[in-house]
């Protein structure tokens, strides 16, 4: 079913979202990659403060191209989520509510998921283009030396995602290629 | 012996970069056209009518169809009577790209080192692989890479007891291994024979085949429309959600090879399969 969330998104709000529902985000998300990542998990590990408090927030994997002239961002698409999978457990036990990206996750995501009433969403891979007109504002607040990855704060409207992986674990990408599967 | 200025390379190369990324050939647009028209799966025909909706902002918006906008792979074809003049062809492709990818404002990828990691700021250098041909012409291939469906290629070193059965499984296990992660409905390109580093080579070029074109070997071409067939059966869909859209093509390229070895390369790339081809 099509659901209309807000973000930053609270765990009250994660209830209500299931696997396979097409969901349009609206309000601060945060973006962070590969090397965003690597730094905040140095961070947290020298014991010093992450630059942005991810309680009740989404991280977005993306790394966008750059913007033209007059508009907020370029190309903006998600990135392959497993190359996360490394740091983002810990980011779930600090109350990091959701994430976005596309692609399979890891069993110990998957746990640190459930352990903490979390959710993934998958936005469509290589349709950056379409997916940029729903970001309204795009400001670097951290690690700008990362170029492209970089920390940006965006706020969206009606940032279309789909739920692959709920609160309770469920996982879209095997429930539903098993229900098209056609192989003897 | 005809002479051709380098910089003639630098001015193509930098607009094919542009080109490649906000615009599909016309094969690959109709036919992620006709994926979207025989989806089975509701969720499936909605992210590939997304699909169209993006190339047709990509192109209208001048916005990358993907924000990974690759790591720029150049095939250089030279007749062998063209003589070069300017400066290096090195120098001159690389400033193309430069050129295409700081003025198109596309995503600069690339690092300097793979360990130390960091940023080139320009997307150079490019990956280079030249052919020497017959004639006085020059025929230029521009195909930027995205790395999701890269890293979910393979390379398999079978041996040759395992037969056409073999490679069969290997495609198939790397297609399915990729799943999501490579942005279905994908394009798999292939090479086998040659050596471990011409299969692979091989594959990427295949990548650059028209997607409705099979090969010119009777026995290859009924390969890659069988493996399209239970590729598609796979359920793994587009975007990984679930269908009967995994691949929109097989393309297999085929080399001599060793009477000890079976080598098989398996390039992956998503439904942004990007090339521009020129001939100068």
């Amino acid at each position: 079913m099509d659901q209309y969330i807000k973000a930053p998104l609270s765990k009250k709000d994660i209830e209500k979202l299931h696997c396979g529902d097409y969901v349009y985000i609206t309000g601060t998300i945060y973006t962070a990659r590969d090397a965003a990542h690597k730094r905040m998990h140095e961070t947290l590990a020298q014991g010093e403060k992450l630059p942005l408090d991810v309680e009740n927030n989404i991280i977005y994997y993306m790394g966008p191209s750059p913007a033209r002239e007059g508009r907020p961002i370029g190309s903006a698409g998600p990135t392959t989520s497993s190359r996360m999978d490394k740091y983002a457990p810990a980011l779930l036990d600090l109350g990091l509510s959701g994430m976005i990206g596309k692609g399979k996750r890891s069993e110990a995501v998957k746990e640190a998921v459930v352990r903490n009433g979390a959710v993934y969403f998958a936005a469509v891979g290589g349709a950056g283009a379409l997916l940029s007109k729903a970001i309204i504002s795009s400001e670097v607040i951290a690690y700008d030396d990362l170029g492209t990855e970089a920390i940006r704060k965006l706020e969206v409207k009606d940032f279309p995602v789909i739920v692959v992986m709920d609160k309770d674990g469920n996982n879209l990408y095997e429930t539903a290629v098993q229900e098209y599967c056609e192989e003897d | 012996m005809r002479t051709i200025h380098v910089s003639e390379l630098t001015k193509n190369i930098k607009e094919m970069c542009i080109e490649a990324n906000h615009y599909l050939t016309p094969d690959m647009d109709s036919a992620l056209k006709c994926a979207c028209d025989r989806e089975k799966s509701p969720l499936g025909k909605q992210v590939l009518s997304s699909l169209q909706d993006n190339l047709k902002i990509a192109g209208e918006d001048m916005i990358p169809i993907c924000q990974d906008t690759g790591m720029a792979v150049i095939f250089l074809e030279i007749g062998q009577e063209v003589h070069f003049e300017g400066g290096l062809l090195e120098d001159a492709i690389n400033e193309g790209v430069r050129q295409g990818y700081v003025d198109g404002f596309l995503r600069k990828s690339v690092v300097k080192d793979p360990l130390l990691r960091e940023n080139t700021k320009d997307n150079t250098p490019a990956i280079i692989h030249y052919e020497m041909t017959s004639g006085d012409k020059v025929k230029i291939t521009v195909a930027p890479k995205g790395f999701g469906s890269e890293n979910m290629s393979r390379v398999f070193m079978l041996k040759p007891a395992d037969g056409e059965e073999g490679v069969k499984n290997a495609i198939l296990t790397a297609v399915k291994d990729a799943g999501p992660n490579a942005c279905p409905p994908m394009v798999v390109g292939v090479g086998i024979g040659g050596t471990f580093e011409k299969c692979a080579i091989m594959a990427k070029k295949a990548l650059t085949r028209s997607v409705d074109q099979r090969s010119e070997i009777p026995y290859v071409a009924q390969m890659e429309e069988e493996l399209l067939v239970r590729i598609n059966k796979s359920g793994i869909g587009p975007g990984g959600l679930g269908g009967t859209n995994t691949a929109l093509a097989v393309n297999i390229n085929t080399y001599p090879t060793h009477i000890a070895g079976l080598p098989v390369a398996v390039n992956i790339c998503c439904h942004v399969n990007r090339h521009c081809v020129r001939e100068i």
